[in-house]
């Protein structure tokens, strides 16, 4: 049982059939939820669930949400291939919360579309006590962003 | 006089035994601090970096 870095496969799927919209204002509220050492989010994670998510004073189920900022971008590397790619515009915060079971992954999903699930972020296992869990986002270039969709 | 907030509530960051570490590696940066008090674990905070991009393929078939 262990989380696994992934970008979710329904959301490709979904991509193709326009569930998602990331636009700036006029497009859905994404929300990054946290998820214990001990859970199975993957590839194959299809929405939200409150299986597996941390509990803790100050935390909500759900998670927070997701800011952003700047719409997704895309670029052309050759006549033959491109990237598009989006970052959220700010770090994701969880403020004042105490999470005492060891947590190792987002989620990140679309609370505007029956919270499908867009990708899984693992690092390090953390726990926090009195304090406050920041996740800084990549830099939202052609290569470090943070979903990028590539040809080659 | 810095105040961290602690299980114990605000206290005096003097009274306190802090500690700090970082991991870094291809996937994080993360740094952490601790404060101790009297052996006892009042506070923690961690920031984790993300470093590493997810990446979906995309390809278009050709026709021969």
């Amino acid at each position: 049982m262990a989380n696994t870095q992934a970008m979710c496969t329904t959301f490709m799927e979904e991509l193709l059939e326009g569930v998602h919209n990331f636009t700036t204002g006029t497009g859905d509220t994404f929300k990054a939820a946290l998820y214990l050492a001990s859970a199975t989010y993957n590839a194959s994670t299809t929405a939200y669930s409150t299986t597996g998510e941390v509990t803790g004073t100050g935390y909500t189920a759900g998670g927070v949400n997701v800011t952003n900022g700047t719409s997704p971008a895309a670029t052309n590397t050759s006549a033959t291939a491109g990237v598009a790619y989006w970052t959220p515009s700010a770090s994701i915060t969880y403020t004042s919360v105490t999470l005492t079971t060891a947590f190792d992954a987002v989620l990140i999903y679309n609370s505007s579309k029956s919270n499908r699930a867009v990708s899984v972020h693992t690092f390090g296992s953390q726990t926090i006590t009195a304090g406050t869990f920041t996740l800084t986002m990549p830099s939202n270039t052609t290569s470090t962003a943070l979903i990028r969709l590539a040809t080659t | 006089m810095a105040l961290v907030t602690t299980t114990k509530g605000e206290m005096d960051e003097s009274l306190l035994e802090k500690k700090e570490g970082f991991v870094d590696n291809d996937n994080e940066y993360t740094t952490w601090v601790e404060y101790w008090h009297e052996g006892e674990l009042v506070h923690r905070s961690a920031h984790v970096a993300l470093k590493k991009a997810i990446t979906l393929s995309a390809e278009a078939a050709s026709f021969n």
